[in-house]
This record gives structure tokens, C-alpha cells and sequence, in this order.
């Protein structure tokens, strides 16, 4: 039997040492769906983005209750293997952070850390991933260059790229376009837009608009509790929370 | 007199003190490189470099010496590199951040200002006398490697701490392993600093004289050492014993023997500095 939802969280409570940054976090993702979550800084949307692929794990002070599962599995479980976790859950960070590598090596990374060394496979993986991060041709003559020479926008495209590589099924986004100028942020728009046929995307933004434009729902976080979690079109026209009305019309936050 | 004028005056002051501060130190420096120079410098030749010690003083050469410098500088790179990195990593990338790695990171700290002869102490009971190693390079070696640890442990982590974490971010989120991002990732982006640390290391090691007195390094060494289980002596070494000696032929000997010294020490620190000034501009974020 099939899960239901892609994505599961199941009273999600986080901690960093004594602070209380999650309070029992609900939410149910669909497959092949964009979610926006918005809120304050500090309301702990990042923080929870950063549980779907247990990127907190680092921080020793964190704590985490509840459970998180994905395609039926809890991947808090003691027999999952975090790296197998992460090439299923991709991340598309805030600041571009190639690899001060080329292009090519950007893109190939995630594969050969698996142990891929055969070029013709690497090579089509590289194209097509370039492809469809929409950036192959821009770059397709000089993928020996270095990633760093890229201009932000292309090199956030060529994050992405480097996460398709790795053929995830969810991706999650922690503000990609906020360091990016208006064009820049289209395109990586336009994309999330295309590549929602294909897998689950997760996307934390402080920009309406683009919550608004991008996502299928949108969840609303405030204080480490999710205020509001619904329809996109649903949450920016007709809310059924003053908070949440208040934050998108800008009266706060 | 008012505040402002008061506040102004003091920086000036204190401008030309810190400037005559600095002049100070150069010239003493100036005066002891131009003295050296003076002394020593017509006596650098090539039978020098490649003759042995005699009780002539014209006679002298610094080869044993000199390839007892480079074998136990060699060798206590082989030694202190790969453990020092690795303790370093260790440090910065696995430890916990606890009451005793506290405990540990400080009396690391307190290793590196411990007193070289005590390191040479240390090394004659355990790698000369426990250890049975004789007063060899090995021995040496082994001691000096002790000596630098602290320095190339401080250095390396350093330079991984420097490590954007932005850069392990990208890493882990493709699915790559602890091992893996410190490999593929940390330590390339680390490397510029790790090198410069590495070779600051080696050539205090290379200067050392005490620790390998305890050893028990000779004095007067009449053959080339052709392997890490050869007694020999360094450069050091022969300078501390012909300054000893009454014969202005033997001091003479000494201040040549120091020139060499310090052109090997120099020309590590270009190294290093060449080194760290490539990465750097390899590497940018």
C-alpha cells in the first residue's frame, strides 16, 4: 500500500538546549506538490525544513520529539542511514555554496561520493541535470570552469542542477532566492515551477509574491507553531487567522 | 588643556613609540644578519658545504650536519604530520564539545609553550632509553616530532575552523558522509593553512638544539648518516660546539655554518608563504 502523503509530520517538537523553537508541528505534504512556508524570522520555519533531511543533527544542542515520515518511513528511525535519507531529500540552500570546483565537478559530486565513476554515466547525468536546472546553455561550453566564476543566479541554478543530480524525490529550499537579484529570481521560479511534475518541493521564503506565485500551499509559522497550513490561494485571500492576515498584508513582521 | 587636544597628543606619542618600537627590533635584527654576514660569509663555499669536521678549522666542512638536518627533518615531518593532522581533525571535526575537550584543547595549547629541553628529557628516558632506539635520528627525531604536535594540532584546526560551514552544508545535503566531506571538502578548502602550520612547525623544529643535546646528538660526527638508525648531529649542533671553541677559526666556521641555517629556515618560510598566498587565491568564497 502507497502512503497517502508524500510527507508526514507528526507533532513535531524541537529544542536547541532549553528553548522550545517547534510546538507540536502537524503537517501532511502531497507528492509532486510545492509548499511555501512563510513567517517571521526566528518563527522556526527554517529550523523545521531543516528536520525533513536532518540537517540539524549537527547542532549539539538539538533536540528533537515527534516523528517525521517520508514515503512511510520515519527517518528518525535508529536504521536509517542519514546519507541514504539526504540523496532522497535534496537541499537548495539561502547563499549559493558551490564547491570551489568546475562546473562539471559541481554537478557530479553527489554521484561520485556514491561510488559512480564511469564517465559516460557521469557525463549524461551532468547534461541532464544541467538541463533541466535550465542552465546547460549557459554553461555547456565551459563546464571545466570554475563554479565560482558564475554569476549568483547561475550558480544558485547550478546548486539545484547538483541536487538533481543526485535524483531526490523531495527537494527543500531554505530562502534560494534570497540573495538573488529580480531576473535571477525568476528563473529559479520558473524552475520550481517545472520541476514540480517531478518531485515534492518544500520552499522557505520571506517573500509573499513568491509564496504566493510558486506554491500550491502555504503554511504559516509563527513563534515555533504553525498557525496556518492550507491552500495557497485560500491562506493570501481569505485566512482564517488575524496573524496570518496580518503578516501577509504587512502589518507585522 | 582640553580633552581632544589631550586624546591627540597621546596618539602621536604613542605612534612614534610603537614606530621606534618596530625600528628597534629590525635594527637589532639588521645588526645581527650583517655581523653574521660579515664573518662568516666568505668562509660559505663548496668545500664547506661538502667537507667534514676536523680539528683544523680551515679544514671544516658542515656535511654531516647539514644531512643530519635534513634527515631529521624529514623524518620528523613523516612522524609529526600525519599524527598532528589527525589529532587536528579529530579535534575540530569529531570531539565533542565537553569539559574535557576543554581540558584538552587548553593543555594543548600549554604543550606548545613547554620548554624544548623538557621535550628533550622526555625523549632520551622513552625513545633512547625505553624504546632502545640509541642515540639515533630516530630518536631525535621522534623527540622533535613531540615538540612541533602542539603546533601543526593548533594550526589545523584552525584552518578547518575557518572552513565555511556553508561549504559542509552543500556537502552533507548530497548525501555525502562525515569522511567524505571532510576529505573531498574541508580539507582542500583547509589546506593552505594546514601547509603553512606544517612548515612554521618544521623549521622551529630545524633550528632546535637542546632537546637533541639531551638526546644525545654528537658533536663531532666524521661520516655522512645514511639512515634513520645512524647517530649524527645538525647543523645546530656543530654551530653550538665551534662557538665553544677558543680558535677564531672555529668562530668564523660558526657564523658560516649560520648563514646556511638560517637560508634553509628562510627559504621554508618562503615556502609557506608562497604556499598559503596559492591557496588563497585558489579558494574564495
Amino acid at each position: 500500500m502507497t502512503p497517502e502523503f508524500k510527507l508526514e509530520a507528526k507533532k513535531v517538537n524541537v529544542y536547541y538546549g532549553e528553548n522550545h523553537v517547534l510546538r507540536d508541528i502537524n503537517m501532511n505534504i502531497e507528492k509532486n506538490s510545492v509548499t511555501a512556508f512563510i513567517g517571521p524570522s526566528g518563527c522556526g520555519k527554517s529550523t523545521f525544513l531543516r528536520c525533513l533531511n536532518r540537517m540539524n543533527d549537527y547542532i549539539e544542542t538539538f533536540r528533537m520529539e515527534g516523528d517525521v515520515i517520508i514515503d512511510g518511513k520515519d527517518i528518525y528511525d535508529r536504521n536509517v542511514r542519514v546519507e541514504e535519507l539526504r540523496k532522497k531529500v535534496g537541499m537548495v540552500f539561502q547563499k549559493p555554496n558551490p564547491f570551489p570546483k568546475s562546473i562539471y565537478e559541481n554537478v557530479v559530486y553527489g554521484l561520485k561520493i556514491q561510488g559512480i565513476t564511469r564517465k559516460d554515466e557521469l557525463d549524461h547525468a551532468a547534461e541532464e541535470s544541467l538541463k533541466r536546472a535550465a542552465l546547460w546553455d549557459e554553461v555547456k561550453h565551459d563546464l571545466k570552469k570554475p563554479a565560482l566564476a558564475l554569476s549568483g543566479g547561475q550558480q544558485q541554478r547550478l546548486c539545484i542542477a547538483r541536487t538533481l543530480a543526485v535524483q531526490p524525490t523531495v527537494i527543500l529550499m531554505d530562502e534560494p532566492a534570497s540573495a538573488l537579484d529580480p531576473i535571477s529570481t525568476s528563473k529559479v521560479e520558473e524552475l520550481i515551477h517545472e520541476l514540480k511534475s517531478n518531485f515534492s518541493i518544500l520552499i522557505v521564503t520571506h517573500n509573499m509574491q513568491q509564496a504566493a506565485r510558486v506554491s500550491d500551499k502555504t503554511a504559516f509559522f509563527y513563534l515555533g507553531e504553525l498557525v496556518e497550513f492550507d491552500e495557497t490561494r485560500t491562506v493570501f485571500t481569505n485566512p482564517k487567522h488575524e496573524r496570518t492576515q496580518n503578516y501577509i498584508t504587512g502589518r507585522f513582521g | 588643556m582640553n580633552k581632544t587636544v589631550l586624546n591627540r597628543l597621546r596618539d602621536v606619542v604613542f605612534k612614534y613609540f610603537g614606530m621606534a618600537c618596530t625600528l628597534f627590533g629590525l635594527l637589532m635584527l639588521a645588526i645581527f644578519i650583517i655581523d653574521i654576514l660579515i664573518r662568516g660569509l666568505g668562509r660559505v663555499n663548496w668545500d664547506f658545504i661538502t667537507g667534514f669536521p676536523s680539528y683544523i678549522p680551515e679544514n671544516s666542512g658542515i656535511l654531516p650536519a647539514m644531512v643530519g638536518t635534513l634527515w631529521v627533518l624529514v623524518l620528523t615531518a613523516a612522524l609529526a604530520i600525519p599524527v598532528g593532522v589527525a589529532a587536528g581533525i579529530y579535534l575540530e571535526e569529531y570531539g565533542k564539545r565537553n569539559y574535557f575537550a576543554r581540558l584538552v584543547e587548553l593543555n594543548i595549547a600549554n604543550l606548545a609553550g613547554v620548554p624544548s629541553i623538557i621535550y628533550g628529557l622526555l625523549g632520551l628516558e622513552i625513545f633512547v632509553r625505553v624504546l632502545g632506539m640509541g642515540s639515533t635520528l630516530l630518536a631525535g627525531a621522534c623527540t622533535l616530532s613531540l615538540l612541533v604536535l602542539p603546533v601543526i594540532i593548533v594550526a589545523t584546526r584552525e584552518a578547518i575552523k575557518a572552513v565555511p560551514k556553508t561549504l559542509r552544508e552543500a556537502s552533507y545535503g548530497l548525501g555525502a558522509s562525515k569522511w567524505q566531506t571532510i576529505w573531498n571538502q574541508v580539507l582542500p578548502a583547509a589546506s593552505g593553512g594546514i601547509v603553512t602550520g606544517v612548515i612554521l612547525a618544521l623549521s622551529r623544529a630545524v633550528g632546535e638544539t637542546a632537546p637533541l643535546i639531551v638526546v644525545g646528538a654528537l658533536a663531532f660526527v666524521p661520516f655522512v648518516p645514511s639512515g634513520p638508525m645512524d647517530e649524527f648531529s645538525v647543523l645546530p649542533m656543530q654551530i653550538f660546539n665551534w662557538v665553544s671553541r677558543p680558535q677564531e677559526g672555529f668562530i668564523i666556521n660558526s657564523a658560516a655554518a649560520i648563514i646556511v641555517l638560517l637560508l634553509i629556515t628562510f627559504l621554508m618560510n618562503g615556502v609557506a608563504l608562497y604556499l598559503r598566498n596559492k591557496w588563497q587565491k585558489k579558494v574564495k568564497w
